[in-house]
């Protein structure tokens, strides 16, 4: 790892170990549930190329199963989450499966309109509790041994979802699958000359991605004990897209700051009223104009590392 | 006869009923069409456009004492001209780079748009009556009554979506038009101002979501939502229709209306998630869609 | 390292967004003759009429109209927008009962966020009077000691409704129901009612939810049915493009009635009488009602966007009056201590207000009190602005709401 990333890793590791004790545990555990579900889009923007704006599925249907299994199946939270991510992978290599069959804009419209159809069902689906959505999850025991009940106990093992898939995506861009990738982004007629299925590259990190984006649909299903329909429907797929955008395309670290950013926004203006969306939509449209690098994406660019 | 006359008689009504949706289909995914076939942008912010075209009309009513008629010439010129603007402070500055970052800055600027007219106008929508000429006994089709202004869209619709049609293919404005998104160093050099004409075409796409709006705004709620309702099942008929192709995503919307009906028939559940699985099949068929060259 | 515009851009950025991080870190002070109320609704999305900036404006009249200031307790009024968001509403309600020592959440329209709120209201022993939410499992299988459902609930405007128009002579029905739980639940509950009153049901169409602008083809079907009455189970921007299009399509002129089943005054002016005329709909509280109604809406002044009051706005004003009599005849520090106990002491004292009139709360955490079914004017008969609801009849208090026992809410000791 360059020195730069341990750096920017290392400082990432001190905050989530001492924010608990600075900030509310609750925010913070939604900073790291949506910045994984962000770093997972990110795979497929950043380092496939490939935008995605259907990931809410993903999420939304990783956040029902894994609130499903904790609540009607009794599993414990660790299975749940597993549950959750399963279930996002399937879906995943099913419209992954479809959808990378077209590039660019086509690619972006497709996933929008494959989860759309996610979302008819989630509304029609008796499991998925319709509007109400699925509340009162249990946040049970980890292993069935240490109670989770507790903001500061559940914490840490969310602070443990986020890194290690925060790293396992940091392994996955590094590796060969990683360079190739890459490549296919840059000039996929060129990857494919030089004997690269680019499909089957394509394909794979779709489904990672997916996976990841479900893992983290659930830990938030557990964390809040609810999952809804908010989690499956376009908005969320945009909010990934936002938090990627504004943290940095293709950066490691930019998606968690993208998350940070937004999910404090969504909190401050909470109190604030009426101007979340244009507030957001202002954001979108500052960061294609003026820094479309994204705010890690400019750091990089200023100490000429990659971050 | 009659027997077979009851059964067909549903299908007839909705078969009917489907080309009205059909209509705002196909001027919307046709302004889409416009504003991708020439610009390469995907306008997300055309949902949005379609209800300010709405949100206008209203304006012009309340505040100027402008009827339907006169909303039907100034709210698409109006809003035109703000996407004129659009065009020229942001979207020219995107041509260059990735067509992403047009879907993203159009994206942002619908919620931009959409809370503003929230805040402004609140979110339960506004009241927009059926213009008085309209207001006449239904026509008797035989198998149902049709309101009178349920003609008209679709009559204006097919107007409208032929003329443009027409002028993209066959006049030489359009010609200049085509060329320019083929090779734009070399139309430029034959002395036409490229940058001027994709302002203007994209004004246009933008106007004719303002048209559509107005023609919406007797028939659906006017509400700040309107657009976004419409925009996803616009973007699968112009995927279904072939991206860019003017003829593809007319043809493609008025056929999607009528399918979209006779599934109302026997399944009406399904009837909003009809246009997603035609999609799915299509793309697994035809990759460039029904109309698209490859 | 080279330092360029952007990279200023970007650093301001990113100082810009350290200030709002900050205050999340200090608990306040627990101030201990302090009463703190969080008002959580819609302020951005379909519900912002109804709920909305209204509902703060109403809470804070409560407050000024209780006196209970000048008699040396504080009481904070904050406001937040859920967003509709389940997430999001829980965060603030987490952040205002676990950091900064809130009492009582008000309003929360949209059942999922209301069922999350109320779960983590009772874990935490506090107060949570809904008024915006519809769900009447709030008082049913989720309810709980510190719950008080206030203004309205599923249950009843199917009652009102359903029952009322039977008896007002519309004894057969054809549904135009949203797809989804809150459709079907709401189709079953006043089909239940209207063949009670010996009505009649001839049948139904699932429109589906979300993604239905064009309701006319549906509307075809319920014409052909030829039913006296169809019921529109459906809510917001669906019910205003059914009604709009039923307008169009002449179908009220033909002589069939559009009975609305979750409509608000709001929806009523968004649509405009030409259209709406003739709807008829069930309500709590109507602000024309009567002296009393139209005082609240004098004293509530000019609201956000010009509305007049809906029923959730005089229910938030209701809640709060009722809460601060009762933390005042308990003490603050009792009142603070046991969320329970406070709601234990309202449902012991009668409710009197300006906006529904005499009250109680019963067992179950069900406000009682009388309903209306109201008729929506023609133009020619409203003669004011906001002049639009015609009273067809009053459904009294004892059977506006479900009867106690049916419920099947565990707090009921039979």
């Amino acid at each position: 790892m360059p020195r730069a990333q341990a750096i920017a890793l290392a400082l990432l590791v001190a905050f989530i170990a001492a924010a608990p004790f600075l900030l509310f545990p609750v925010y913070v555990m939604k900073v790291l549930c949506f910045a994984l579900y962000a770093c997972a889009f990110n795979l497929l923007l950043g380092y496939a190329g490939l935008l995605s704006f259907g990931h809410a599925a993903y999420f939304g249907m990783g956040s029902y199963l894994s609130a499903h299994a904790a609540k009607v199946w009794g599993f414990t939270p660790e299975l749940a989450i597993v549950t959750g991510g399963l279930t996002a992978t399937v879906l995943g290599a099913a419209f992954g499966y479809l959808a990378i069959r077209r590039q660019g804009i086509y690619f972006a419209m497709i996933t929008l309109a494959l989860a759309q159809m996610v979302y008819f069902f989630c509304v029609q689906a008796p499991f998925t509790g319709g509007e109400d959505g699925i509340q009162a999850v249990p946040r049970g025991a980890l292993l069935g041994v240490l109670d989770l009940t507790p903001d500061f106990t559940l914490y840490w093992v969310v602070a443990a979802v986020f890194l290690a898939g925060f790293l396992f995506l940091y392994r996955i861009v590094h590796s060969p699958f990683g360079q190739v990738l890459k490549a296919i982004r840059d000039n996929e007629p060129r990857a494919i000359s030089l004997g690269y299925r680019s499909d089957d590259y394509k394909l794979l990190a779709f489904v990672l991605s997916a996976a990841i984006a479900g893992i983290a649909g659930g830990t938030k299903a557990i964390v809040f004990q609810i999952a809804t329909l908010t989690d499956v429907n376009w908005p969320m797929s945009g909010e990934a897209v936002l938090m990627t955008l504004l943290g940095g395309i293709g950066t490691l670290f930019g998606p968690v700051v993208g998350a940070l950013i937004i999910v404090t926004l969504q909190a401050e203006l909470a109190q604030f009223g009426a101007w979340v969306t244009v507030i957001q939509g202002v954001i979108f449209v500052a960061c294609v104009l003026a820094f479309r690098r994204g705010v890690v994406g400019e750091l990089q660019q200023a100490i000429r590392r990659p971050l | 006869m009659s027997e077979l006359w009851y059964d067909l008689e549903p299908f007839l009504q909705q078969g009917t009923l489907g080309l009205v949706n059909g209509a705002f289909y196909a001027i919307l995914s046709l302004g889409l069409a416009v504003i991708f076939g020439m610009l390469n942008v995907v306008n997300f912010a055309h949902g949005a456009q379609f209800m300010l075209g709405a949100f206008v009309a209203w304006m012009l009513l309340n505040w100027a004492g402008i009827g339907y008629w006169g909303a039907l010439v100034f709210a698409p010129l109006i809003v035109g001209l703000f996407g004129v603007v659009i065009e020229r402070m942001m979207i020219a500055r995107l041509y260059k780079l990735d067509h992403l970052y047009g879907l993203l800055l159009t994206f942002g600027l619908a919620l931009i748009i959409e809370g503003l007219m929230r805040n402004a106008f609140g979110s339960s929508g506004l009241p927009y009556e059926v213009p008085e000429a309209f207001r006449i006994p239904p026509v008797d089709l035989g198998y149902m009554l049709m309101p009178a202004y349920r003609f008209w869209i679709v009559v204006v619709s097919l107007f409208v979506c032929l003329g443009t049609w027409y002028a993209i293919e066959k006049t030489k404005l359009g010609s200049y038009l085509r060329a320019a998104v083929e090779r734009p160093k070399l139309v430029q050099a034959f002395g036409i101002n490229v940058p001027q004409m994709m302002t203007a075409t994209y004004g246009a796409g933008v106007a004719l979501a303002a048209f559509a709006g107005v023609l919406a705004a007797p028939v659906y709620s006017v509400n700040p939502a309107m657009g976004a309702n419409f925009i996803i099942i616009v973007f699968a008929v112009v995927v279904i229709g072939g991206m860019g192709s003017i003829l593809g995503s007319i043809v493609t919307g008025y056929i999607l209306g009528v399918i979209e009906g006779f599934t109302r028939v026997f399944y009406p559940e399904a009837s909003a998630t009809v246009v997603f699985v035609i999609m799915a099949i299509v793309l697994l068929v035809r990759p460039t869609g029904l109309f698209g060259r490859a | 390292m080279r330092i360029t515009r952007r990279t200023l851009l970007t650093g301001t950025a990113a100082a810009g967004a350290l200030p709002l991080v900050t205050p999340l870190r200090h608990a306040r002070a627990q101030a201990a003759n302090t009463i703190r109320i969080g008002v959580l609704n819609d302020q951005s999305g379909l519900y912002r009429d109804l709920t909305g900036p209204g509902s703060t404006q109403a809470v804070r009249l409560a407050v000024q109209e209780s006196g209970i200031t000048t008699r040396g307790v504080n009481v904070e009024v904050a406001e937040a927008d859920h967003q509709n968001k389940p997430d999001v509403g829980s965060t603030v309600v987490r952040q205002w009962l676990d950091r900064d020592g809130f009492d009582v959440i008000v309003d929360v329209p949209t059942s999922s966020v209301a069922l999350a709120v109320n779960t983590l209201v009772r874990e935490r022993n506090k107060v949570f009077l809904c008024s915006g939410a519809a769900t009447s499992d709030l008082t049913g299988s989720a309810c709980s000691p510190n719950t008080i459902h206030w203004t309205y609930d599923t249950w009843m405007l199917a009652r009102g409704t359903g029952g009322a128009m039977v008896a007002a002579g519309g004894r057969t029905w054809f549904f135009i129901t949203a797809d989804y739980a809150f459709g079907h639940a709401l189709e079953r509950d006043v089909s239940n009612f209207v063949r009670a009153a010996g009505g009649e049901v001839l049948g139904s169409v699932r429109t589906p939810f979300p993604g239905t602008t064009d309701f006319s083809s549906f509307l075809v079907q319920a014409q052909r049915s030829r039913a006296q009455v169809i019921g529109l189970a459906n809510a917001g921007g669906d019910t205003i493009n059914s009604i709009k299009q039923a307008a169009e399509f002449g179908i009220t002129r033909r002589g069939q009635r559009l009975a609305g089943l979750l409509i608000f005054i709001s929806d009523v002016h968004a649509l405009g009488l030409q259209t709406a005329q003739g709807l008829v709909l069930t309500a709590t509280f109507y602000w024309d009602l009567n002296e009393n109604t139209r005082e609240f809406t004098r004293r509530l002044g000019r609201m956000p966007n010009d509305v007049r009051p809906s029923m959730i706005h005089a229910g938030c004003y209701s809640a709060v009056l009722h809460y601060l009599k009762a933390v005042e005849a308990m003490g603050v520090q009792a009142a603070k201590a046991s969320g329970a106990a406070v709601v234990e002491r309202m449902k012991a004292m009668p409710t009197d207000d300006i906006c529904f009139g005499k009250g109680t709360i019963r067992q179950d955490g069900r406000k009682i009190h009388p309903a209306y079914l109201f008729e929506v004017k023609s133009p020619q008969e409203s003669r004011a602005p906001w002049d639009y609801y015609k009273l067809l009849q009053t459904i009294p208090a004892d059977q506006a709401f479900r009867p106690l026992n049916e419920g099947g809410c565990p707090l009921v000791r039979t």
